[in-house]
């Protein structure tokens, strides 16, 4: 039974990690709007203006 | 007044890091792909830190810095975008709200961080109780359980402690009172049980308890929450600002917290006045209908006093804004209001009544629990003690506590897809009180906008060409007629003459449209026309060569007004209308809807007085009404109702708002707060079958963690499951909901 002392303390520290990981959530605005975090994916405007994946097979075609 | 010459920066409130923040209601936003044309479109803005859409409340969050853009810039480019913005007023919005939904929820995760991790051990010791557990692993297990549950405790309970502490402070009782007592014994008991190493200890149940509370609490106040942000938008949309007079002699747009009394303020022909105040120069005619329940115009010059909310018909008005007027209308209802609602706070909770009841019966038995055992058995006081507090513990309100909230929920969930928006709980149970319905008329039985009367006898073509005139008219008779008439292409030259009428010269002729007077119609025909039609609102139309023609107007009744007093008569309810306006229309009103108990030309201390008089017959009213002289009877009234396009004041006293041009709400309401309160008291019910199966068992000294737990929780997920049956076969909604054909973009849920 000695794994306990080991045991105990890792169960709860990972219990602690989640209640701290759900706190900083809850802190920096994540459930404000949950509706839109969802379509949020879906935007591309955080990419170049011309998905860089097309211009590499463009580049690769004209080798 | 156009976008242009709003004061927009006004509206917005700087951060400390140098830029600036606005928040805007935001029409139109529908979906994803909206959200991201507006913030794009917006970022690109030179100047522009941070656009960002919540989709949830349909609002947009702006930073920008000062030097680079402006307010005024940055709505433009909206506008561009297709969507209208609303500012919110900076000075009325409340951060406690907000504050209060993530205190809730951070102590709703700090409960189920301890519930995980006692059930952890707990399910452990009770395996271990079973088989071949030691007892300083055992122990070690409860003390380790203690460490953890008394931090959580002390965290988590406090939103409970601080309401028992205040009920008690006063020296009433709530239900929190019993939850706070059970909590604080059942920990302590535990703990007394851990020190003398027992074989049980009650950590696993009072954490979950809280737990389950919480959760409660938490959804009950998100419900609210999401309503009143609904109440917000619409609220924003009906733009609560005021035309302010600087002293260089120009005029800017600001918010209404910004204008403080002796401030001057310009009020356009056509525009609702924002504050209360004393005419400085101009004359005009006003609409007091939304305050007084008037619908006959009232002349007003220099000196004559004005009040928020009320509609400048017709010239340009320059208004001294005073503060509360004393001896005026506004006075008196601040006055009553304030009587009115402290009268109304005596009402108890049906949560707090069964409370009221409960705790004596529970916290007794406890107490000869403890007696019998001691004094009729070989047990010590320690044992009895045990067994004293495992009956508190079985007991302990859980399934009480939530069987009302639970209701709540759901019942304001309903409500609120039926275009209904609650500001208290409770009103549910009231509403589901009610036998006497009482109505206001003007601007709740009748439409707020005017209607076009004897259609089919006016010629078309004559109509169709008044309509363009009157697209070109900001009068709100001149508005009606247009809408009458789907005009959409005004003429490009008109004069216009401030509280006369409109001119403009189409094909070569010269054309007007106003006040039969400025058309030059026979007054004989005026009397003629008003002898049909009593009590009705004319304009007249004049084209160069042909005899003028009248139109007349009168606040028409809401589409279903009828059909709603029939089903109110048939659910057995009385109806009565009581209203500020002319005998003669109230009775035609009264008549046209079958409604024999009727009371004219009252203000707002009489209609007080008919409510406290059908209050001493013992008669649960529910007043439905929407002016500035309705306030006072709003809050008098047991259960209150008023219209979206209620004056602020009327819909601050109301318990509920609906929107939408249908009065079918009000059955809705009526119904589904009728399903609701019979599910609560089968609720409680449950909840007193659960006690009385329990407390034997507790009293007995047969109580051990585990059962403690599984009967706990087993009665809670009854009572829930129990509220959420009102959802299925969700019945009468009232027709269509009234929320999509109103407020675009809005009130969807």
């Amino acid at each position: 039974m000695d794994v306990l002392i080991f045991l105990i303390p890792i169960a709860i520290g990972l219990g602690l990690l989640g209640l701290f990981a759900f706190m900083w959530s809850l802190k920096s605005g994540q459930y404000e709007d949950l509706e839109g975090a969802g379509w949020r994916i879906l935007d591309d405007s955080d990419l170049p203006e011309r998905p860089p994946v097309v211009k590499s097979t463009e580049a690769s075609k004209a080798e | 007044m156009t976008e242009t010459d709003r004061d927009w920066d006004a509206f917005a409130t700087p951060k400390a890091d140098g830029s600036v923040h606005m928040d805007l209601a935001v029409e139109g936003i529908t979906c994803a792909a909206c959200m991201s044309t507006i913030e794009r479109g917006l970022g690109r803005l030179p100047g522009v830190t941070e656009a960002r859409v919540n989709l949830t409340t349909r609002r947009l969050a702006l930073d920008w810095k000062p030097g680079e853009t402006g307010a005024g810039a940055i709505v433009r480019r909206l506008e561009r975008l297709g969507y209208r913005a609303h500012p919110f007023d900076p000075g009325r919005r409340s951060a406690e709200e907000e504050a209060e939904a993530k205190e809730l929820l951070r102590c709703m995760s700090v409960a189920g961080f301890g519930a995980m991790n006692i059930m952890l051990l707990s399910v452990s010791v009770w395996a271990g109780n079973a088989s071949d557990i030691d007892a300083p692993t055992r122990d070690l297990f409860h003390w380790i359980s203690a460490l953890i549950a008394i931090p959580v405790i002390a965290y988590s309970g406090r939103p409970f402690f601080r309401s028992a502490a205040r009920a008690l402070a006063v020296f009433r009782t709530n239900m929190d009172v019993p939850i706070t007592i059970g909590v604080v014994g059942t920990l302590a008991l535990s703990l007394f049980e851990t020190m003398r190493s027992a074989e049980h200890a009650f950590f696993d149940s009072v954490v979950m308890l809280l737990f389950f509370l919480l959760t409660g609490r938490f959804l009950d106040h998100n419900m609210r929450r999401r309503t009143r942000s609904v109440a917000e938008n619409v609220a924003a949309l009906r733009v609560d600002s005021a035309a302010r007079i600087l002293p260089d002699g120009s005029v800017r747009e600001v918010p209404l917290s910004k204008v403080s009394a002796g401030d001057l303020v310009l009020v356009s022909p056509g525009e609702r006045v924002s504050v209360d105040g004393v005419v400085e120069d101009g004359t005009s005619d006003i609409d007091q209908s939304l305050v007084t329940g008037e619908t006959t115009l009232v002349s007003v010059g220099p000196g004559a006093v004005v009040y928020a909310g009320t509609l400048n018909v017709g010239g340009l008005l320059r208004v001294r804004v005073t503060a509360a007027a004393e001896g005026t209308l506004l006075d008196e209802v601040n006055t009553l209001l304030e009587s009115a609602a402290q009268a109304k706070s005596k009402y108890m909770r049906l949560a707090d009544r069964a409370a009221g009841a409960y705790a004596p019966i529970v916290h007794a038995s406890a107490f000869l629990t403890l007696l019998g055992w001691w004094t009729l058995s070989d047990r010590g006081f320690a044992d009895s003690m045990v067994i004293a507090v495992s009956v508190l513990i079985i007991t302990c309100p859980c399934a009480l506590a939530l069987a009302i909230p639970a209701v709540q929920v759901v019942t304001s969930g309903m409500l609120f897809k039926a275009g209904i928006l609650l500001h208290s709980g409770d009103a549910i149970e009231r509403l589901a009180a009610v036998d006497t319905v009482v109505f206001d008329k003007t601007g709740t039985l009748t439409l707020p906008e005017p209607r076009l009367l004897d259609r089919d006898a006016i010629d078309p073509d004559r109509l169709e060409r008044a309509g363009r005139l009157a697209r070109a008219s900001r009068h709100p008779l001149g508005r009606a007629l247009a809408e009458v008439t789907r005009a959409v292409a005004p003429p490009v030259e008109v004069r216009e003459e401030p509280g006369r009428g409109i001119e403009a010269t189409i094909d070569g002729r010269i054309e007007r449209l106003g006040s039969p007077d400025f058309c030059g119609v026979d007054p004989e025909a005026v009397a003629a026309v008003l002898a049909r039609f009593r009590g009705a609102s004319l304009v007249a139309h004049r084209a160069e060569g042909e005899a003028p023609v009248l139109f007349a107007f009168e606040q028409g009744l809401r589409r279903d007004a009828r059909e709603v007093i029939d089903r109110l008569k048939a659910l057995g309810l009385a109806v009565e209308i009581l209203s500020g306006d002319r005998e003669a229309a109230v009775a035609e009103a009264a008549a046209t809807l079958g409604v024999s108990a009727f009371a004219a030309q009252l203000g707002p201390t009489d209609k007080i007085a008919r409510l406290e008089a059908l209050k001493a017959a013992g008669h649960k009213v529910l007043m439905v009404g929407d002016g500035l002289n309705d306030a006072p009877a709003l809050a008098a009234a047991h259960v209150s109702l008023s219209p979206v396009t209620a004056v602020h004041l009327s819909q601050a006293a109301a318990d509920a708002v609906f929107l939408g041009d249908r009065l079918a709400p009000v059955v809705t309401a009526l119904t589904v707060a009728r399903r609701a309160r019979a599910a609560m008291i089968q609720n409680l019910w449950l909840s007193v079958i659960y006690n009385v199966i329990a407390v034997p068992v507790a009293v007995a000294g047969y109580v051990t963690p585990l059962i403690a737990a599984l009967a706990m929780s087993g009665s809670s997920v009854l009572v829930t499951l129990n509220a959420l049956r009102l959802r299925i076969g969700g019945g009468d909604r009232g027709g269509e909901p009234p929320s999509a054909a109103v407020e675009p973009g809005f009130a969807r849920s």
